[in-house]
């Protein structure tokens, strides 16, 4: 992961460096960022319905959660599954990848959170202690903090480094079942179906909360950590100011009303892109706020999404499948043969 | 697509895996010390000898380093290569240990002679000297160590490379000259920095060498600080004597001044020759007297001189300029001050004189900023001194935390004062106007209450105290006429307790003295653990019950107690036994009783310290898309330290006892914490009398909810709930006297058919508790729906409320409910369903063509935002092609989305009809009766629906489902 961070960065550099010998010249337009409109491969995961689909930290890998109790994992460049783990009592809610990809955390219906070894598929801890199903699970930076959040209006905090099995605390705030979860340095945002997006920040310690006045599906941060994004039961993706709480853009034309949908921002921000009920993935301009592309997935619900934490790819599941979108259709297809030729 | 045993050969392994964690696994104990073993590096054990024999065991078996002993230096000759004389290095005898770290002589990484300073290899040199000095010829080495390489050190090697040259000062080089380079003995120095003739230097420098214009010189040498380091334990700046200098004597020997000051210094320097210096010999100096050969006593002690120094920063001269005036200053001053203020403010009248002090300037503070949630209403409580009622009145009181007067109000803080209180403390006078609910009472009803209340102040023990400057509005009207309040009360007593009394005694009777209960040896429920006395009188009663007596009650009770008083405890330990009968309680033993349910703090919950802002502000604000400050709360949080720790933050409050969200202790029980300031009398007046009996004073089970003839009765026992309805009724004025004195204990079957009101306040006497269901199952706008249901009997609303009872018990919405019970006192927060009425799905109405069982009953637990059913085909197995099954489903989903919506559009009344569609067909299975229900909606929504319902029920059939929906119609149209 580290070393693409590097090489991220690095044509990052070029980039700028380009511009600066350019000074003299007028700038270029900046290049329209690609959306993930080709349909690139679909995955039949044979695991019932797939109920969240995930990326890894580094993007070469996802992970679908089952409706069949199981967690799989894929490569996402060639679509065979990579390893099936299976030891939740019941359907797979939500799932994590650590940041060196050495564990997996998941949580489900059967109210535990385990924590997986990669390589062997083994079930590291078995965390109980949530009084209902646990929606969402998330590591933090460093693994070492697995955070849940369950219908019973918890978020607990399991420690991976030490043997004990109990939380380390247990944030009760939310009035109602948490849906979402997500964590940032050194940040917590989780959204509530109690219509509350709470943000609790560890280093100032203090607890901020947004009213929504809808039950909150789905929460992100965004890239760049300054913003908050939250979709809602009525059909409306909102963009908020981390820092305070003003609405920065609304999207709507989706429809998500009943079903607890995933939400997500491109990689590089410049777009918000929603699941929606009657099968399309919505794509939204961030600033413009403008629908950009309503990317047909399928007819039944588009149930999760996850972009690509650089590249513009994106996964939908639906149903048992998931879905790999990519900004071009056949050159990536090549590329991909290309690189496990050269592989093999 | 590759199976799992393909799929290993993807990853590569880095490392050693470690052992696979066991699930509770003990902790491993330390090893004892005795046990503990020293390996060297190769894995060998190494046995300790003891530190005077060796140490630990070395070599093979403590002899040599291997077995076969110490290896020979290889002795090789050969014609190409003899066998040169070999130098034994000191490293030859030494074996690897001796080498490594902690040897004699480690291999570590050491600076290089060439690299090394100049310092460092003094004790090189002193070795070379002394080998020179034992060399066969003297002064051999002289000659080597001439011959040698100066060595120095590597930052002169860098600088001579850049040009620089001994004698040269470092830096840029300048143009002007600034003076001689100068050598380095001071006097040459002094020479040249100021010459006698006193002309200026540069005079000197253009004196003494013509400078080319464009030739730039290296700057000055800098002599380098003498960083010599303090080895003698003299004083700071003291040299001690030199024997040597002192008993040659002399002029030459230089002065013995063993201070050195600067000026002294200077004088050195300027070569001046002091008398001191003169000096014949003998030891002279600092701290010598004057011998008695000296002739002269000259300045042996060094003097210093204050006038040296500067006393008064600034240079501002000394004293206050007044010469001459003797005067103390400070009174000069003053005078001064004064004179010169008076004469700004022209003449002083007579008589006055001007102040010394200053006038202290008010500050002024603002008023307060409201609260944008505050709304000017107050609420008086009634103040009730403890000592002045009975003990039994006094408990009831506490339970449910009247805001009463407490024994030791010290012991509560400020916060548990109450508004009379603190005006009491703060002095003020007493409020004009009703300052308690019992002034707004009428004459006659107050002359009951306090007829109620007297005989037992009358038994009450010691003489009753009233509190000075408390209102005793409660047993004024009573002194008048103790009789006739006696009288009254008993009147009240009797056509309160008799009627149901009777019946409820016969029911218990008749539970208690069956076989289940004779069979039941030890009892498990104790209701009034927390007073024995009350205890020990109970069990007496119901061991009597066992027998069959009777008259049970009456001889189980205290005769030395007032009439009300055992009035009271009769109906309470009739109720409980009615509550906690046999069949009861030994469905109880299957449950574990609350850990901190009783105790002293049982009265009180904790409640986060800051509450939310208003709902509905935030809710207005939502809808006019002002997110931001109005949508926002910040609270104060603490997280755990470890979590911190973990996260790699500081902990943001250290040394916090507690994490999560500051709490503070409120009542748990307190009428108070239910009324809420809103327009709505029901509302405002809905006392949550869980607390009155103290068997329970927590949470209570769904069993006494569901014991109704408890329930009933249990209302007109809270007094102050009674008060405050009574009250209520007399403010309004339109409240019947019917419902007043004889409401709590109306016959359910009484017909509500009188106006609305009536029935609503009826319905909260019988059945407090409904409130409390309302405010956590219903919004407010619950309440008309309530009234527009008019035609249902009491009946059908005692099977919703026992509907949602039983819902709330199986689904996680116990836990909601119990919220409200026991940490939330404001209901309007926590009153979930009616801030989002689309989240609590009952259940969703699964597609027919069921997911497997398991998932059906999964789901009916289910609230929240749902997750999209898996496909048919996906369950059954079977996927012949994706696409027709997802057409299929997304039918479905459609239809349901639709009726989600619907529901969404009228959701309180819609939802009210439905509970009692659903207690209606109460016998149909529930499953059913959900079909009903969405089905239902979409008939009322838009008849267009109903194809796509017929569609929606393909998977069970389709003319099953038409055949229900044809009855649901039928009902609706009746």
């Amino acid at each position: 992961m580290s070393l693409g961070h590097l090489q991220h960065q690095a044509t990052h550099a070029e980039d700028h460096a380009e511009q600066k010998c350019e000074m003299s010249f007028p700038q270029p337009k900046p290049e329209v960022p690609q959306l993930p409109q080709n349909l690139l491969r679909t995955i039949d995961c044979q695991q019932g319905a797939v109920r969240a689909v995930r990326f890894n930290a580094d993007g070469n890998y996802l992970l679908s959660c089952g409706s069949d109790k199981s967690l799989k994992l894929w490569s996402v460049s060639r679509g065979t599954l990579l390893k099936t783990y299976s030891g939740h009592g019941y359907e797979v809610l939500d799932a994590d990848g650590s940041y060196d990809n050495s564990q997996l955390c998941s949580c489900s219906s059967d109210k535990t959170v385990i924590l997986w070894d990669v390589a062997t598929g083994q079930v590291t801890r078995k965390l109980r202690g949530h009084a209902g199903k646990v929606n969402c699970v998330q590591f933090n930076e460093e693994a070492t903090v697995i955070l849940s959040g369950s219908i019973d209006g918890t978020v607990r905090c399991w420690d991976t480094r030490s043997r004990k099995f109990d939380p380390i605390q247990i944030l009760d705030e939310a009035q109602d079942g948490v849906s979402s979860l997500k964590v940032s340095e050194h940040e917590l945002l989780t959204g509530s179906v109690d219509g509350r997006v709470r943000r609790y920040d560890l280093r100032m310690g203090q607890l901020h909360v947004d009213f929504i006045n809808s039950p909150i599906t789905c929460v992100c941060f965004s890239a760049d950590g300054q913003c908050t994004l939250t979709s809602s039961l009525d059909s409306t993706v909102r963009l908020l100011d981390k820092s305070t709480g003003e609405m920065l853009g609304e999207y709507t034309g989706h429809k998500m009303k009943g079903y607890k949908l995933d939400c997500c921002l491109s990689s590089k921000d410049t777009h918000v892109l929603s699941c929606s009920e009657d099968g399309h993935v919505y794509c939204w301009d961030l600033v413009e706020g403008s629908l950009m592309l309503k990317l047909p997935v399928g007819k039944a619900v588009v149930q999760s999404l996850s972009f690509h934490p650089s590249e513009t790819r994106l996964l939908t599941a639906m149903e048992g499948r998931v879905q790999v979108w990519g900004a071009e259709p056949e050159e990536t297809e090549e590329d991909v043969v290309v690189v496990q030729q050269e592989k093999a | 697509m590759a199976s799992d045993s393909d799929s290993d050969g993807d990853f590569v392994t880095f490392g050693t895996p470690l052992e696979p964690l066991e699930e509770d696994e003990p902790l491993r104990k330390p090893v004892p010390l005795h046990e503990q073993t020293v390996k060297d590096e190769k894995g060998r054990y190494q046995r300790f000898h003891g530190a005077f024999t060796g140490g630990f065991s070395a070599g093979y078996f403590n002899t040599v380093g291997t077995k076969e002993g110490w290896t020979p230096a290889t002795f090789v000759s050969s014609r190409q290569q003899k066998a040169g004389r070999q130098n034994a290095r000191p490293e030859d005898f030494m074996d690897e240990e001796d080498l490594g770290d902690h040897g004699i002589a480690p291999r570590q990484i050491t600076t290089t002679a060439d690299f090394a300073s100049g310092r460092k290899d003094v004790i090189r040199d002193k070795a070379r000297a002394i080998t020179s000095l034992s060399a066969p010829i003297p002064g051999d080495t002289v000659l080597e160590d001439l011959v040698a390489p100066a060595r120095s050190s590597m930052g002169v090697e860098l600088l001579r490379k850049m040009g620089w040259k001994d004698g040269q000062g470092v830096g840029p080089r300048v143009k002007r000259r600034l003076c001689k380079q100068r050598a380095d003995s001071g006097t040459r120095a002094f020479v040249s920095a100021s010459p006698p003739n006193g002309l200026s230097g540069s005079q000197d420098e253009e004196d003494g060498e013509f400078v080319p214009e464009n030739v730039t010189f290296a700057p000055k040498d800098v002599t380098p600080i003498d960083f010599t380091p303090k080895v003698d334990l003299h004083g700071l700046g003291y040299r001690g004597l030199n024997p040597l200098a002192a008993l040659r004597g002399g002029p030459g020997a230089g002065h013995i001044n063993l201070f050195t000051m600067d000026s002294d210094r200077s004088n050195s320097l300027f070569g001046e020759d002091r008398k001191g210096q003169r000096r014949r010999g003998g030891v002279a100096g600092q701290g010598f007297g004057v011998g008695a050969m000296e002739d002269d006593d000259e300045d042996i002690y060094h003097r210093d001189i204050m006038s040296n120094y500067d006393t008064v920063l600034g240079g501002e001269e000394p004293g206050d300029g007044l010469y001459g005036w003797t005067a103390p200053q400070q009174y000069n001053r003053k005078k001064k001050d004064h004179s010169k203020d008076a004469a700004y403010l022209g003449k002083i009248l007579e008589g006055f004189t001007l102040a010394s002090d200053k006038l202290e300037t008010k500050t002024i503070f603002p008023p307060p900023n409201l609260p944008r949630d505050f709304r000017p209403v107050h609420y008086f409580r009634p103040v009730v001194d403890l000592s002045s009622v009975s003990p039994m009145v006094a408990q009831a009181l506490q339970t449910s935390r009247g805001h009463m007067a407490q024994e030791e109000p010290s012991k509560g803080g400020r916060h548990q004062l109450d508004s009379a209180q603190r005006r009491e403390l703060l002095g003020e006078a007493t409020l004009q106007g009703p300052s308690s609910v019992f002034d707004l009472l009428k004459v006659e009803d107050r002359e009951r209450l306090s007829g109620l209340r007297r005989p037992s102040s009358d038994t009450s023990s010691g003489p009753r105290q009233p509190t000075p400057g408390r209102p005793e509005q409660l047993c004024s009207g009573c002194r008048d006429s103790p009789a006739a309040a006696r009288a009254s009360a008993q009147k009240a007593l009797s056509s309160r307790f008799t009627p149901h009394a009777e019946q409820q005694q016969q029911e218990a009777l008749s539970v208690w003295s069956g076989p289940t209960a004779q069979a039941q040896t030890g009892q498990t429920f104790k209701p009034f653990e927390r007073t024995p006395h009350k205890q020990a009188r109970y069990d007496l009663y119901i061991d009597q019950l066992k027998q069959g007596d009777r008259d049970a009650l009456e001889l189980s009770l205290d005769p030395t107690m007032t009439e009300w008083e055992r009035g009271r405890e009769r109906d309470e330990f009739v109720r409980a036994a009615l509550l906690y009968k046999p069949s009861s309680s030994s469905l109880s033993c299957r449950f574990t009783r609350g850990k901190q349910d009783d105790g002293v703090e049982a009265d009180t919950v904790e409640v986060t310290r800051d509450q939310e802002n208003d709902v509905d502000d935030k809710q207005a604000a939502v809808k006019m898309k002002m997110f931001g400050k109005l949508t926002r709360d910040t609270f104060e949080w603490h997280p755990d330290n470890l979590l911190c720790k973990r996260f790699n933050v500081p902990d943001p409050y250290p040394g916090s006892g507690f994490v999560g969200m500051p709490k503070v202790k409120r009542d748990k029980f307190s009428v108070f914490n239910f009324l809420t300031v809103s327009e709505s009398p029901t509302a405002s007046a809905s006392p949550a009398p869980q607390g009155v009996k103290p068997s329970e004073p927590g949470k209570r089970s769904r069993w006494d909810v569901s014991g109704q003839a408890g329930n009933k009765e249990r209302k007109e026992k809270d007094p102050v709930s009674e008060f405050l309805s009574v009250a209520r009724i007399e403010a309004s004025g339109s409240g019947p006297e019917a419902s007043t004195t004889d409401g709590p204990t109306t016959d359910p079957t009484v017909e509500p058919d009188t106006e609305q009101k009536d029935e609503e306040e009826e319905e909260e006497e019988s059945r407090p508790s409904m409130d409390l269901f309302k405010a956590i199952f219903a919004s407010s706008s619950d309440e008309k729906s309530s009234s527009s249901s008019e035609g249902e009997s009491e009946e059908e609303e005692e099977e919703k409320e026992e509907g949602v009872r039983s819902k709330a018990g199986t689904g996680p919405q116990i836990s909601n409910q119990l919220n409200v019970n026991t940490t939330q006192p404001a209901p309007p927060v926590s009153t979930t369903p009616s801030q989002n009425p689309d989240v609590v799905f009952k259940m969703p109405s699964g597609p027919a063509a069921a997911p497997p069982p398991r998932d059906q009953e999964m789901e009916e637990e289910e609230f929240g935002p749902r997750l999209p059913p898996p496909s048919s085909t996906l369950t059954a197995e079977r996927r012949p092609s994706p696409t027709p099954s997802a057409k299929d489903d997304k039918h479905k989903k459609k239809c349901k989305e639709k009726h989600k919506a619907k529901k969404h559009g009228k959701h309180k009344k819609d939802k009210k009809k439905k509970k009692n569609k659903r207690h209606k067909h109460k016998g149909k299975q529930k499953k059913s009766s959900r079909k009903e229900e969405s089905s239902d909606s979409s008939s009322e929504g838009s008849d267009g629906n109903s194809q796509e319902d017929g569609e929606e029920g393909g998977g069970v059939s389709t003319e099953e489902l038409l055949r229900r929906l044809k009855g649901i119609r039928g009902k609706n149209l009746q």
